[in-house]
């Protein structure tokens, strides 16, 4: 509408410069002047975490951030996790272990996952779900989501 | 690469992953919100802040006068609708006071968030600034929000009925009159089953594109079938001019079992604008306008000869339906009602059922929809009726049982259970539970100060929703025939495509309907795709709810692929010069029996199929329809354990442990069947524990966002402990029954009568729900004695 602002993003590891409204928000940023709709809006709020996205390392919810914040930032988006034919070991475990339902809070869950595992490599269950608590999912109840953390937890310890 | 795992048939009953997960995992998938199309307009809905008002003025013209604003629409700009938005249930000999309820409000707003005026403009943040400038001018009248004021009286949320009433409906077997002269005890208890919502993660969304005569409309529901039927009446289309697309559809739970107002504008919009106009609900819309379930006040009463034989049960329920009639909302709480009796044997049952309109937003089917209800009041009751005989809640239980010789068990409702061994479920759940070791750990933790309990539920339920006979019009009044539809057709290479009438959204039914046709046509569950949620591929449907979609549509392709695989035999027998009796499928070929190295592959014979070399008399192509229509209800049940910790300083409830015995007959793939458990167990703990949709007196809604709205999360769910009895239905050939509600049905009576356990020490004999910190803490301190309708209300 009004002024716009640059801001310089490496999303997935592309640099993308984009002229944006002030106000607009990282998620908007990604999914609509980006076409990255993987991640999600669920709340408004903060609350649900379905637009976790990864910024330098980072898991924040895009919803929370503007664009213009993330400015010479590096995200990573669920796209940028792995594909179908290269699956990232928490999509893998995901998978195996009946992790989602609808799916539309699973991006932000496994984007929360992979980065709670890259701070803390082995937790115990109660670490999963205490470090998931700003992911919100209506379907599972959350049994087989925590299962598939703790799996893709034991599995990369398998590896090291 | 290949979706599943390639292993050997037979596929129905294992823990196949699923096949949907690929798309959904990587980020791939596509909800509505993810569809964009050349030249859209958004909308944005400008809500009452009022609960009830008359409009006196709508000024839009600072608002259509902001730059990227094409129109600003108001109730009476849609004058051409063919009519207003549908209520479809007409119980036979039944008055229901069913008022005009328009996409757009037409001079009065009923609830918080009835939409006033609808702003349609170039994107998503410019139609937002633009809604905050219409201005609305309101002549606010007193609203009315509790349900028991609202039937006693003015004021009325719709001047015209002279009363809040909506209707009566009973459903009585036996007499109870005479099951209550009969008892030794009487047991008579308020049962209050709160307001709650759906909350989906994905709200709702809708893209419509009208061009040249045709409809697309993009929405996130759960019946694309009924959403086009209702399209096409009110724009005045043929259906065949309307296609419906589900896309992914992040959640349902009911919510998304409805014909919305904004799914119709969108649609008039587009014909209006000549542009595809779009709508993405916010998070505070979908909490405070979407529609909205339970809201029912119950008064129960419960007789008992002293053994505790249960000889009559008599619910008197008042529902709070809100502010209008949603699709079915008045028919909710008389589903509870047709197994009122639960799994016991009692010769007495009566339901009255009273609805009522108040000030707030529309309820309707959320998940469980009338049975989560009818089991709190069913199962509650029970172990209070044992507390006061002094029986162990088991002991009663097994003692009222239906013993499983009497299946089908025609029961005082009317219906006829299709199977049931409760004492075996119940059995199973004594293998995890050591009751004994329990009470003695009980014993002990008080010592310490810690307050624990547990709580039992034994439940029946009736889903699989079906058959029409006794769900439609001349039956229940559904105005609908509750069949389902399933369309196969094997391709020219062998691969196979199942088009089911159902619509599934998170619950697995691509993976499980692809075991069912894998296995009758001896192919890899991979290379079987499932289509749903497009009316214009496949035959006509009936959609996902009511736990239908594997008994009714999961059998419809069951059916179909037996049409086909009876095809393909005849082809197969006439190759080999063989009977298509002794035609049979094994290791992936159709092979005479005792000759299994003779056979061919589906693809070989689709081949033939196409080519046209097909026994004479034959019709080429391989390709079949079945409309299922099945001859009752199927009934699942079981046996939930809940154990849980009280803090008497702070009120707080905390799950230790939940154990979950579920029987949904025959398991067609176990590791969905356990991840539908999971959730529906947290749905119902949620509302036990943590949910409660609240208004203010005034009207004004308190909850209307995830921060005042609290939904479960991780950290305070514990893991879950799941078993099974199968028990096979006989209504279907699979031998299958629902189980996307059965959790959610369980688990809120387990988790009251495990919190009513652990506070009985500190003299709380009965409470309602919601659990929360307070109420129990309240509860506490009022102490002993506490009346019969069970402590605070508010």
């Amino acid at each position: 509408m009004s002024s716009t602002v640059k801001v310089r993003l490496n999303v997935n590891g592309t640099e993308h410069e984009l002229d944006v409204e002030p106000r607009l928000l990282l998620v908007h940023a990604l999914r609509d002047s980006l076409g990255l709709t993987g991640t999600h809006v669920g709340c408004d709020t903060s609350n649900c975490g379905a637009c976790t996205v990864h910024m330098d390392g980072m898991a924040v919810k895009s919803c929370t951030f503007l664009a213009a914040q993330a400015d010479d930032a590096e995200i990573t988006t669920i796209e940028g996790l792995g594909t179908e034919d290269n699956l990232h070991p928490m999509q893998e475990a995901f998978w195996n272990n009946h992790g989602l339902q609808c799916g539309y809070c699973t991006p932000g869950m496994i984007m929360s996952a992979s980065a709670l595992l890259a701070r803390n490599p082995n937790p115990t269950e109660q670490e999963v779900r205490l470090g998931l608590e700003g992911n919100l999912c209506r379907c599972t109840g959350y049994h087989n989501i925590v299962k598939s953390v703790l799996d893709a937890a034991s599995k990369s310890g398998a590896q090291a | 690469m290949s979706v599943t795992d390639a292993a050997p048939a037979p596929h129905v009953g294992r823990e196949l992953r699923r096949k949907e997960d690929p798309p959904l995992i990587t980020g791939r998938a596509r909800y509505v919100d993810d569809i964009s199309l050349q030249g859209q307009l958004w909308a944005s809905f400008v809500r009452s802040s009022e609960a009830h008002a008359k409009i006196l003025s709508i000024d839009t013209s600072e608002a259509a006068a902001r730059p990227g604003v094409h129109a600003v629409f108001t109730g009476e700009d849609m004058a051409d609708l063919g009519g207003p938005l549908p209520m479809a249930w007409v119980p036979p000999g039944v008055e229901v006071n069913n008022p005009e309820h328009w996409p757009i409000a037409r001079g009065m707003v009923r609830h918080i968030g009835d939409p006033v005026a609808v702003v349609v403009g170039d994107d998503r943040y410019a139609v937002s600034d633009a809604a905050e400038e219409v201005i609305v001018e309101y002549d606010p009248l007193p609203a009315i929000i509790d349900p028991e004021a609202a039937i006693a009286g003015a004021p009325y949320v719709h001047e015209q009925f002279g009363t809040n009433q909506v209707h009566q409906w009973s459903l009585a077997g036996g007499d109870v009159e005479a099951g209550f002269a009969e008892a030794d005890v009487i047991v008579e208890r308020r049962v209050v089953n709160h307001r709650i919502a759906g909350a989906p993660i994905e709200c709702r969304g809708v893209l419509a594109d009208y061009r040249a005569g045709s409809l697309t409309l993009y929405t996130s529901t759960q019946v694309p079938h009924f959403v086009r039927l209702f399209m096409a009446l009110l724009l005045g289309l043929g259906e065949d001019h309307v296609r419906v697309v589900a896309p992914e559809v992040g959640g349902g739970f009911g919510q998304k079992l409805q014909v919305y107002g904004e799914e119709l504008f969108a649609c008039w919009a587009s014909r209006r604008l000549g542009r595809p106009v779009k709508w993405i609900e916010t998070r505070s819309e979908n909490m405070s306008v979407a529609h909205q379930g339970r809201d029912q006040i119950a008064q129960v009463k419960m007789g008992a000869k002293r053994d505790g034989t249960i000889t009559a049960f008599h619910v008197k329920i008042l529902a709070d339906f809100g502010a209008y009639n949603m699709i079915l909302t008045p028919l909710i709480p008389s589903l509870g009602a047709f197994v009122m009796g639960g799994c016991y044997k009692i010769p007495n049952v009566q339901t009255d059922i009273t609805g009522v309109f108040t000030n707030k937003c529309p309820t309707d089917a959320i998940r469980g929809a009338g049975r989560p209800e009818a089991t709190q009041m069913i199962e509650v009751t029970v172990d209070q009726l044992a507390h006061e005989l002094g029986m162990d809640p088991l002991e009663i239980r097994r003692k009222n049982f239906i013993p499983k010789e009497d299946f089908p068990a025609a029961v005082a409702t009317g219906v006829v259970y299709d199977s049931g061994d409760y004492h075996k479920t119940l059995d199973k759940l004594m293998e995890h539970v050591d009751v004994s070791a329990f009470r003695a750990e009980q014993e002990q933790l008080r010592s310490q100060g810690i307050y624990r309990g547990i709580g039992f539920c034994t439940w029946t339920e009736i889903c699989g929703l079906a058959p029409s006979r006794i769900t439609g019009p001349a039956g229940v009044g559904v105005q609908a025939g509750l069949w389902e539809s399933a369309m196969i057709r094997v391709h020219n290479t062998g691969a196979v495509t199942v088009y089911t009438g159902t619509s599934p959204h998170g619950q697995g039914l691509e993976t499980a309907m692809a075991q069912i046709t894998a296995d009758k046509l001896g192919v890899d569950p991979s290379v079987v795709e499932v289509i749903h949620g497009d009316t214009s591929m496949g035959p006509e449907g009936r959609n996902t709810y009511g736990s239908r979609s594997l008994a009714t549509g999961g059998e419809a392709v069951a059916k179909a692929t037996d049409k086909v695989a009876a095809k393909v035999k005849a082809i197969v027998a006439a190759e080999l010069e063989a009977a298509p009796e002794d035609i049979e499928v094994a290791n992936g070929k159709f092979s005479v029996r005792g000759s299994p190295d003779k056979g061919m592959a589906l693809a070989d014979v689709a081949g033939i199929a196409y080519i046209g070399a097909v026994p004479e008399g034959m019709e080429p192509g391989l390709e079949e329809t079945t409309f299922y229509d099945p001859e009752n209800f199927v009934f699942p049940f079981g046996a939930h354990a809940c154990v849980v910790d009280v803090d008497p300083e702070t009120g707080k409830v905390k799950v230790v442990r939940y154990v979950a015995v579920d029987d949904c007959g025959n398991p067609i793939n176990p590791l969905l069947i356990d991840g539908q458990i999971h959730g529906g167990v947290v749905f119902g703990i949620g509302q036990a524990l943590y949910e409660r949709v609240y208004y203010e007196e005034s009207g004004q809604l308190n909850t209307g966002s995830f921060v005042t709205y609290a939904i479960p999360t991780a950290a305070e769910m514990p893991s879950f402990e799941t078993d099974r009895t199968v028990t096979p239905s006989p209504v279907n050939s699979l031998g299958a029954k629902g189980v996307g509600e059965a959790g959610t049905i369980a688990a809120s009576a387990a988790v009251t009568n495990a919190v009513i356990d652990a506070l009985r020490p500190l003299g709380v004999d009965y409470m309602n729900m919601p659990l929360s910190p307070m109420r129990i803490w309240e509860a506490i301190h009022q102490g002993q004695g506490a009346s019969p309708e069970g402590g605070p209300q508010s």
